[in-house]
C-alpha cells in the first residue's frame, strides 16, 4: 500500500465530486434542511386538542368545567354547543379529536354528591394523541374535583391526602429538540453514506470506468482508501456544522466532554463509511446500492435506534435487531454526553462495539473487493 | 402512437423483467419497510423500565405501588430502599423512572396529613417523558381522590351522633369514562400502517421514475431513443406507465400484508381508495418526471428525492401531527399531495368514510397532480427536443 497512489485516487475523487457542484451543495443543504424541519417545524408535544362539548346540564357548574377546559393550553375549545349528530360529524370530518357530554343534573350531582359521567368521546385512529388526550382530561376531571371537594370542605380542613410531584432530570423542560439533535447526528451521517459513499464503486461499475481504473497500478486496498477519505471529509464537515448548529442556534446543551464527543463522532463516521464502501463494492447498479443504503443505513438508524422510537416498546425479536445496529450505541453515547454529562465509564461497551463496527466494516469491504477482483 | 408507445411498453417491461434486481426493489424493499415500521412505529409506551424505592415498606405502600404495576404501563426492575442505587439507573439510562415512597406515608395517611410521592422521570426522550408523567398523574390522582372520599365517609360517620345536619356535606365524584372511536383499543400500528403504504408508494414510484431516466442519460442510450422516430410524449408515456403498473402491484401486496398479517381493520371502499390511490400516482409520477428532468446523475436525483422526500414525510401527518406545528409551516403542508393521501387512505382505513367527506382532500390531490404532471411534460418535451 502506497500512500501516493492512495493521494491519488482521493484527488481523482475529490475532482469528481468538485465537478458535480449540485450533488455537494445538496450534501450539506440536506443535513440544514433536517435541522430547520426538526428544530422548528416538527414538535412531538401535543397541545392545542381540538375539544367541542355537548352541554346537557347549562348550568353555572358546567361553564365553570368548560371554563377549565379553555383555559388549558392542551385544549382548544371549539365554541358553540353541538348535539349529539352534530359531535359525530365533526369527529368523522376529523375537526375534534374530543367531543365531551356533560349529562343534565351535572350541578346538582356536585351538591348532592352523587356520582356523575362524564362521557368522553374520542377520536383513536391517532393512537398516541388519543392517549396522551384522554389523559389529560382525565388529569383535568381530578383536579377539577379535588378543587370542588376542598372548596366545598374547608371548614374541616381536608387536605388532600397525596402531595405528587414528578420532577424531571436531564431535560427538565421537556424541550423535544433535545432529544432529537443529538440523535439526528447519527440519522445526518447516514444520509452521506447511503447517498454518497454506497455510489462510489457502483457509478464506475455502471459507467464502465472500473475497467479503466483496474488497469492502472493501484491496488484494491489503496483504491478503497483513496475512495474513502473524500467521503469522510464531507461527513466530518456536516457533523461539525451539525454541532455547532445544534450547541449554538438549536441551544442543546453540552453538558459532557467536548474532545470525547468529537472523538465518538470520528469512530461513528469511519465505521459508517466503511458501510458505505462496502455496499458500494458489493453492488453494480446504483438504484440497487440506494435502495440497499437505505435499507441498511437510513431506516435502522430512524427506526431501530431508539431516535424517536423508544426500544422498550418494540416488540422482544425488534429488540434483539437492535444490538446489532450500530446507530443505537451511537446515539445512547450523545445523549448521554449531551444531556446528562456521563464520562466515558457510562458507555465503555458501546464504544467497543464502534470499534468492532469500523474494523468489520472495513475488512469485509476489502474482502468482498478483493474476491470480486479475481 | 400506440404503436410507438407500445413498444416502448415492451422495451421497458422486459428490461424489469429481465432484472432480478428489480424484484429486489419492488418486492422485498417495500415488504421489509412495511413490517419495520408496522412493528417499530408505535407511539403507545408500555413496559416503562421503572425502579420502586419504598421507604415505608408497609401494606400500604405495597397497595399504591401495586397500582402502577397492575397499570400495565409499569415493569418494575428494581425494588429497594437506597435511592442511590435507583438513580445510578437512571443514569446509565437502565430505568426511565423512579417512584419513592416516603416513610412517613402510612402515618401520614392516616392521620389526614398531605404525604409527598417524589417521581423521578428521565426527560431524555421528551416525548415518553410526558406520557409517563401523564399515567403517573392520573395513577396518583385516582388514588389520592379514593382516599378523600374514604375519609369524608368516616369523618361523616364520627359526625353523624354528634351534629347530625353535617350528613348533607357533599361527596362529588366525577367519573370520566371515556369511549375512543374508530380504533378502540388506541392501536398506533391502525394509524401508522396505511401511512406507510402511503410512503412506500410514494418513495417507490417517484424513484423509478426519475431514476429510469436518468439511467439512460448517464449511461448514453438516451440517444439512441431520440434518434428513433419516438416522440418525447410517447417516451414519456412508454417509461411512465409500467411504474403506474408497479405502483398498484404494490399498493396490492402491501395491503394485503396489512390487513392480513397485522390485522389493520379496513372499513371503506375498496374501489375509491383505488381511485384515490390513481389521483396520488399522479402525483408522485409528475414529480419523478420533474426529478429526472432537472439532474444529470443518478446521484444528483437521488439527492433530489431525499431532499424532497424529507419534508414532504415530516410535513405530512405521518408521525408529527400537523396541527402541533407553527401557522406558518401549516400553511406549508397545504402544498404537499401526501398530506391528502393520508388522510384519505386512513379515514378510507379505518373510519370507513365515503367520498362524501373525502372529495375535498381529493379534487387537492388531483389539481396538484395536473399541475406537476403538466409541468414536468412541459420540461421534459423542451430538454429532449
Amino acid at each position: 500500500m502506497k500512500w501516493k497512489r492512495i493521494k491519488t485516487v482521493a484527488k481523482k475523487e475529490f475532482h469528481q465530486i468538485k465537478r458535480d457542484l449540485r450533488s455537494l451543495i445538496l450534501a450539506f443543504a440536506l443535513p440544514s434542511l433536517l435541522l430547520l424541519l426538526f428544530g422548528y417545524a416538527i414538535t412531538l408535544d401535543i397541545k392545542n386538542i381540538p375539544v367541542a362539548f355537548r352541554d346537557q346540564d347549562h348550568t353555572q357548574k358546567s361553564k365553570e368545567f368548560i371554563r377549565e377546559f379553555e383555559e388549558s393550553r392542551y385544549f382548544k375549545v371549539k365554541g358553540g354547543i353541538y348535539n349529539y349528530q352534530k359531535m359525530q360529524e365533526l369527529l368523522d370530518k376529523g375537526k375534534i379529536k374530543i367531543g365531551l357530554v356533560i349529562p343534565a343534573g351535572f350541578a346538582e350531582g356536585i351538591y348532592s354528591g352523587e356520582e356523575v359521567q362524564v362521557q368522553t368521546l374520542l377520536d383513536g385512529s391517532d393512537g398516541n394523541t388519543g392517549t396522551i388526550g384522554s389523559g389529560y382530561v382525565s388529569g383535568l376531571i381530578s383536579s377539577y374535583t379535588l378543587n370542588v371537594l376542598q372548596g366545598e370542605k374547608k371548614f374541616l380542613s381536608l387536605k388532600p391526602p397525596l402531595d405528587y410531584r414528578v420532577r424531571v432530570w436531564y431535560n427538565p423542560d421537556l424541550k423535544s429538540t433535545n432529544f432529537i439533535i443529538p440523535g439526528l447526528i447519527a440519522g445526518i451521517i447516514m444520509i452521506i453514506v447511503a447517498l454518497l459513499t454506497s455510489l462510489t464503486f457502483t457509478r464506475e461499475w455502471e459507467r464502465g470506468t472500473m475497467e479503466q481504473l483496474l488497469s492502472t497500478p493501484v491496488k484494491p486496498l489503496e483504491l478503497i482508501f483513496g475512495k474513502f477519505i473524500p467521503y469522510f471529509v464531507i461527513g466530518e464537515m456536516d457533523v461539525i456544522m451539525v454541532l455547532l448548529l445544534g450547541i449554538f442556534v438549536f441551544k442543546v446543551p453540552l453538558r459532557g466532554d467536548l474532545y470525547l464527543l468529537s472523538g465518538v463522532c470520528l469512530l461513528y463516521l469511519l465505521g459508517a463509511t466503511g458501510l458505505g464502501i462496502l455496499i458500494s463494492v458489493l453492488t453494480r447498479s446504483q438504484l440497487l446500492a440506494n435502495q440497499i443504503g437505505w435499507l441498511a443505513t437510513f431506516l435502522p438508524t430512524f427506526l431501530l435506534s431508539g431516535f424517536i422510537y423508544p426500544i422498550f416498546n418494540m416488540p422482544k425479536p425488534i429488540q434483539a435487531i437492535t444490538y446489532l445496529v450500530p446507530a443505537r450505541y451511537f446515539i445512547k453515547i450523545l445523549r448521554d454526553i449531551f444531556l446528562k454529562g456521563n464520562s466515558i465509564v457510562y458507555f465503555q461497551g458501546e464504544v467497543v462495539f464502534l470499534v468492532l463496527f469500523c474494523l468489520a466494516m472495513f475488512s469485509l469491504a476489502s474482502l468482498s473487493f478483493k474476491k470480486r477482483m479475481k | 402512437m400506440w404503436e410507438r408507445i407500445k413498444h416502448i411498453l415492451i422495451k421497458e417491461i422486459t428490461q424489469i423483467r429481465r432484472d432480478k434486481r428489480m424484484r429486489f426493489i419492488i418486492l422485498v424493499a417495500p415488504l421489509i419497510q412495511l413490517i419495520v415500521f408496522g412493528y417499530v412505529v408505535t407511539t403507545d409506551v408500555n413496559h416503562i423500565p421503572t425502579a420502586v424505592v419504598d421507604l415505608d415498606h408497609t401494606q400500604k405502600s405495597r397497595e399504591l405501588i401495586a397500582l402502577f404495576t397492575n397499570s400495565g404501563y409499569f415493569d418494575i426492575l428494581l425494588h429497594t430502599e437506597k435511592e442511590n442505587e435507583a438513580v445510578e439507573l437512571l443514569d446509565q439510562g437502565k430505568i426511565s423512572c423512579i417512584i419513592q415512597v416516603p416513610r412517613s406515608f402510612s402515618r401520614g395517611l392516616r392521620k389526614g396529613k398531605s404525604t409527598e410521592i417524589q417521581i423521578l422521570v428521565d426527560g431524555t426522550d421528551s416525548n415518553t417523558a410526558s406520557v409517563i408523567q401523564g399515567y403517573v398523574q392520573r395513577i396518583l390522582g385516582d388514588y389520592s381522590q379514593a382516599q378523600m372520599q374514604k375519609r369524608t365517609t368516616r369523618i361523616k360517620g364520627a359526625f353523624f351522633e354528634l351534629r347530625p345536619e353535617i350528613m348533607g356535606l357533599k361527596s362529588t365524584s366525577l367519573k370520566n369514562q371515556i369511549r375512543a372511536w374508530y380504533n378502540p383499543d388506541l392501536k398506533s400500528q391502525n394509524y401508522n400502517l396505511p401511512a406507510v403504504i402511503a410512503m412506500i408508494l410514494m418513495i417507490t414510484t417517484i424513484l423509478l421514475t426519475s431514476l429510469a431516466i436518468v439511467r439512460e442519460k448517464e449511461i448514453g442510450t438516451i440517444e439512441q431513443l431520440i434518434v428513433t422516430p419516438i416522440k418525447p410524449v410517447e417516451l414519456m408515456l412508454g417509461k411512465t406507465i409500467p411504474f403506474i403498473i408497479i405502483g398498484y402491484f404494490e399498493v396490492f401486496v402491501v395491503m394485503g400484508v396489512s390487513i392480513f398479517w397485522f390485522g389493520i381493520p379496513f372499513r371503506g371502499s375498496f374501489l375509491l381508495l383505488l381511485f384515490a390511490t390513481g389521483l396520488f400516482l399522479l402525483t408522485t409520477l409528475g414529480i419523478g418526471l420533474f426529478i429526472s428532468t432537472v439532474s444529470r446523475t443518478q446521484q444528483q436525483s437521488l439527492l433530489t428525492l431525499v431532499f424532497f422526500m424529507m419534508p414532504a414525510f415530516l410535513l405530512s401527518g405521518f408521525m408529527f401531527p400537523i396541527a402541533n406545528m407553527p401557522q406558518l409551516i401549516q400553511y406549508v403542508t397545504y402544498l404537499n399531495p401526501l398530506r391528502y393521501f393520508l388522510i384519505i387512505i386512513r379515514d378510507i382505513f379505518l373510519k370507513g368514510v365515503g367520498i362524501e367527506y373525502l372529495w375535498d382532500q381529493m379534487l387537492a390531490l388531483a389539481v396538484i397532480g395536473v399541475v406537476i404532471l403538466g409541468l414536468s411534460v412541459l420540461r421534459f418535451r423542451k430538454r429532449v427536443e
